[in-house]
């Protein structure tokens, strides 16, 4: 006993970690994810052949690479997902505040590998992209910001967001990656609006993005040659779209069988961008619709869970990075099926890629750690009698 | 809401007084208020929180049901035709009056190539430079060997084309089919059809949209397959067109002139039997429209109906005829023609000095600029006006080409007495060579308005009445004099009595002024002068002859002649009959040895 009071003999603070972590973490949500990377392998054996065979390498090398780096999102998404929010928050600016200078810096030490845009860094074995490892971070800052102005005698955090969310998104522009920018401005309106946004606003912005709508279709040819070309039901089979619809149509119900479909030898993207074409084509609609299931599930339990949260920070940054990780899958498998006109974008956890995959493993790792189950104060207000 | 103040003076002044700490009043207020505001802003949150997983789950929900209906259905080739299935590729033909082609589709084929299927790009390039000598060979290496994964290389190409290129044997060189739109006669009519050129453009398929002249105008109707691809049929003659574009080139060169025109119109229908403007193009192969010099310098420029000019002296019969139809004068009467004729700062002088006075028909005939002034004075400026109007020369004609709207006449903003005499000898108002055509067959089928087309009529299209048969009767007579002995004397054709009235008007330099040495001459005519059936306008852009010994530029030694060549030509194939007077017996030569 002495030696306890004199701090000789550590003290347990509450239960243990793992045990802890185990009963507050949401299970139904890790297991979503754990089976999308399952699907995530299971299709890169499919539809990354081409491309491995393509640039001369073992039929499966990419499957082995997506292995490697999947294990170590999962390791990330479970060391993240045990920290408390606090630790959370304070690891997420650190990391926010890196990827923000590396994001500056790369005009000038970023490659593009021939694709256009400076993007990454080039380690050699590996490339690093930061604005995979920006949004999370920046959706933390974001939510802290905004939470703090719900303070009395807080600081004017909604503004300061948006003010951060610009930079970024011109930074983004610049290089130019048009669809992380838009992800970015995306999760700043989501928090935002969960922040409260005033509903004049909301309708204001609604009327104005019509209008602005109608008067470009009306005065611009070009944008209403674009927007016509979307809707008309016709496609010429020969674009990359055109070979996805296709996909989807020969799949059917089932699928034409594991390892037999033809769509991945004629996308270039077949691995990132257009894997729910392949996923369709070889295992059918009873995939696809697994696949959505499980992105449904995450979204949508994550907000349920979140609307019981009390803590205004936990709140909005857990909102942010659900509806993130639910937008990007949503536009992935919207292109595919033609309900939003075509823009790269990954569907994370199942498409290849390093930067994305280890990026997405932190961000849900944080989505988990915000919506684990804790004390939202009920004693408190049963003592203070103002329970509800 | 009410709030509560976060010091208030009562409990503050109380706590005093019991020596409690007033802080502690505020910090519990401020605790308070606090907690309502994050119990307000979290019940706010949970509704918006709810709200967007209802969006979100119904956005996946939508993803859902869209991948099973594509799933559902039918799977297509992906060479299939389907995306073309939009593009209406039916146009119909356009005919000339008695149903000879003048437009119609050709099956061809359109080239294009998929660069990433390529087997030899430099190799491609090359043997297509020789194959499309248009072709620039290093821009087709640049594109066949880049990132670009299609690439249009010609959008029509002919069968022996197609023959060398498959010879080429690259599996990366494709061929879309293509209906294009062919014009067998080349340049004939070519102001009037216009061109055709792609609209919306498929791999297997394009859209033919009509770019000018009647295949603009008419686009839609063409196009419309509830009309079943029944031709278009004009009113133009193919071998009247022919023939008048023959003697008219013929002229123009005779003459020296940089451009000419001229208007065929049947007076009773407002049919326009032949139009011809010079120089033309080929519609199969329109030029570009030009980006700069004078409008009128473009081959593309349809000078009968969008060149508006001040037509002279063609004018002058219509102020005679509606002096005559007021009743004011009759063709015996006798007009002061002394000269100059003053009107404030203006002087109207004639070309040459006709004497002190001359009859009405003589003034026609001789062409008195001041005679015809003087008639102006007495019908006076909104009479003169309401007539042009009723003739059809205020307005644009409304003939079925676009090029119509570009043949709105140039009329006086204020129209002052001195405009009122300077227009009735056609000076001071610019109209269309298309416009007079019309007014002159007004005048020659007994005097009602006329409508002119470019569709093949029915019937007689008589419209409102401008002057009566008795007036109109009595201009043909003017007119048929300034042939037989005035200013037209080599417009006389035997045997088809042709009546009109020359006109010679200086061109007005672009920044104001006139050009001393350069004439629009004009020849209205119509024949035969008894009973009219047809109107021709002929006009000459700067011409020029040499003739008994000095340079002549008037209308009766330029646009006559061609005129007269132009009605020897056509009238036969109109199938007028020549009225020839029995003549003297030729003697009989032997000839045998």
């Amino acid at each position: 006993m002495t030696e306890m009071v004199y701090g000789a003999v550590s003290v347990r603070e509450g239960e243990p970690v793992l045990p802890k972590w185990w009963r507050t973490v949401d299970k139904w949500v890790l297991s979503c994810i754990l089976m999308l990377f399952g699907i995530g392998l299971l299709l890169g054996l499919a539809a990354s052949v081409p491309l491995a065979e393509k640039n001369g390498f073992g039929a499966f090398h990419y499957v082995m690479r997506q292995a490697v780096f999947g294990g170590t999102a999962m390791v990330a998404m479970l060391i993240t997902s045990m920290m408390s929010p606090l630790m959370v928050r304070r690891l997420a600016v650190l990391g926010f505040l890196i990827a923000f200078v590396a994001l500056m810096g790369l005009p000038f030490l970023g490659t593009d590998f021939g694709k256009g845009a400076v993007r990454w860094y080039s380690l050699g074995f590996a490339s690093i992209q930061p604005s995979e490892f920006l949004k999370p971070g920046f959706i933390v800052v974001a939510a802290w910001m905004m939470a703090a102005s719900q303070e009395i005698n807080g600081p004017p955090g909604k503004s300061f967001s948006l003010i951060l969310a610009t930079i970024i998104v011109l930074l983004l522009s610049l290089q130019p990656d048009f669809g992380q920018a838009s992800l970015i401005l995306f999760a700043w309106g989501v928090m935002y609006f969960v922040a409260g946004a005033p509903m004049v606003l909301l309708a204001g912005i609604a009327g104005a993005v019509v209008m602005a709508g109608s008067f470009a279709y009306n005065s611009s040819e070009h944008f209403a040659r674009r927007i016509d070309g979307f809707l008309s039901p016709d496609l010429d089979p020969r674009t990359q779209l055109g070979y996805a619809a296709n996909a989807i149509r020969e799949g059917g119900f089932f699928g034409v069988g594991v390892g037999e479909g033809q769509v991945k030898w004629s996308l270039p993207d077949a691995h990132t961008d257009f894997i729910i074409a392949v996923a369709a084509e070889e295992y059918g609609l009873v995939l696809v619709l697994c696949i959505i299931a499980l992105y449904s599930v995450i979204v949508v339990r994550s907000m349920l869970r979140l609307i019981r949260e009390r803590d205004p920070f936990i709140r909005l940054a857990g909102t942010g990075l659900a509806a993130m990780f639910g937008v990007q899958a949503m536009i992935n498998m919207g292109v595919a099926v033609r309900l939003l006109p075509a823009k790269g974008m990954t569907l994370p956890f199942v498409s290849y890629g390093g930067s994305s995959l280890i990026a997405g493993g932190i961000a849900v790792g944080m989505l988990l750690a915000f919506t684990r189950t804790r004390p939202q104060g009920e004693i408190d207000e049963i003592f203070q009698g103002r329970g509800r | 809401m009410t709030r509560i103040p976060l010091r208030p003076l009562a409990r503050i002044l109380e706590a005093r007084a019991n020596g409690e700490n007033p802080d502690a009043i505020e910090k519990e207020n401020t605790r308070a208020r606090h907690e309502d505001m994050r119990d307000r802003d979290r019940a706010r949150a949970e509704g918006r929180l709810l709200v967007l997983g209802v969006v979100f789950f119904c956005a996946y929900a939508v993803i859902g049901v869209r991948m099973g209906m594509m799933a559902s259905s039918e799977p297509y080739e992906p060479r299939a035709r389907a995306s073309s299935a939009h593009i209406v590729t039916q146009r119909a033909d356009i005919t000339d009056r008695h149903g000879r082609i003048l437009a119609t589709n050709l099956e061809t084929h359109s080239l294009y190539a998929h660069p990433q299927q390529m087997i030899e790009p430099k190799r491609v390039a090359t043997e297509l430079a020789r194959i499309f000598p248009d072709l620039d060979r290093e821009r087709m290496i640049k594109d066949f060997s880049g990132k670009r994964k299609f690439v249009w290389i010609k959008k029509k190409i002919s069968p022996e084309q197609k023959q060398a290129v498959h010879d080429i044997g690259d599996p990366g060189l494709l061929f879309g089919p293509r209906e294009m739109r062919l014009y067998p006669n080349g340049r004939l009519a070519a102001h009037v059809l216009g061109g055709a050129s792609f609209g919306k453009e498929g791999v297997d398929a394009a859209e033919v949209i009509g770019v000018a002249g009647i295949e603009k105008v008419y686009d839609t109707y063409l196009r419309d397959p509830a009309e079943g691809g029944k031709p278009l049929q004009l009113s133009l003659d193919l071998t009247v067109q022919a023939a008048a574009e023959q003697v008219l080139y013929g002229g123009m060169k005779l003459m020296n002139a940089k451009g000419a025109a001229a208007v065929l119109m049947d007076v009773h229908t407002g049919e326009v039997i032949s139009v011809v403007s010079l120089p033309d193009f080929d519609p199969n192969d329109r030029p570009r429209p030009p980006t700069e010099g004078a409008p009128d310098d473009s081959p593309l420029f349809n000078r009968a109906v969008q060149g508006v000019y001040e037509l002279g002296s063609t004018f002058k019969i219509f102020a005679a005829a509606q002096a005559m139809e007021l009743g004011l004068v009759n063709p015996s009467t006798v007009i002061d023609i002394r000269g100059p004729l003053k009107w404030g700062k203006h002087r109207i002088r004639d070309f040459h000095n006709y004497g002190k006075e001359l009859s009405v028909s003589k003034i026609i005939e001789k062409s008195s600029n001041i005679g015809t002034a003087r008639l102006a004075m007495m019908i006076g400026g909104s009479r003169q006006r309401e007539f042009l109007g009723k003739l059809g020369m205020l307005d644009a004609v409304p003939v079925e080409i676009v090029e119509a709207s570009g043949s709105t006449p140039l009329l006086p903003s204020n129209w002052s007495e001195i405009s009122t005499m300077t227009i009735s000898y056609g000076h001071g108002i610019s109209v269309s060579p298309m416009h007079l055509a019309a007014a002159y067959a007004a005048v020659a089928n007994g005097g009602t308005q006329v409508r002119p087309t470019l569709l093949k009529q029915d019937g007689p299209q008589y419209g409102q009445r401008v002057m009566s048969q008795q007036v109109s009767a009595a201009s043909r007579d003017m007119l048929r004099r300034v042939v037989t002995e005035g200013t037209a004397s080599f417009g006389e054709v035997e045997g088809y009595a042709v009546a009109g009235k020359t006109g010679t008007a200086d061109k007005p330099k672009p920044r104001g002024g006139y050009y001393k040495d350069k004439v629009i001459a004009t020849f209205a005519s119509m024949f035969p002068a008894d009973d009219p059936k047809y109107v021709l306008i002929l006009t000459l852009d700067e011409p020029e002859t040499y003739a008994l010994g000095e340079t002549r530029r008037t209308a009766g030694w330029t646009a006559v002649p061609v005129a007269a060549e132009m009605i020897n030509r056509v009238a036969p194939l109109l199938g007028l009959r020549p009225q020839v007077e029995p003549g003297k017996l030729a003697g009989i030569t032997l000839t045998s040895n």
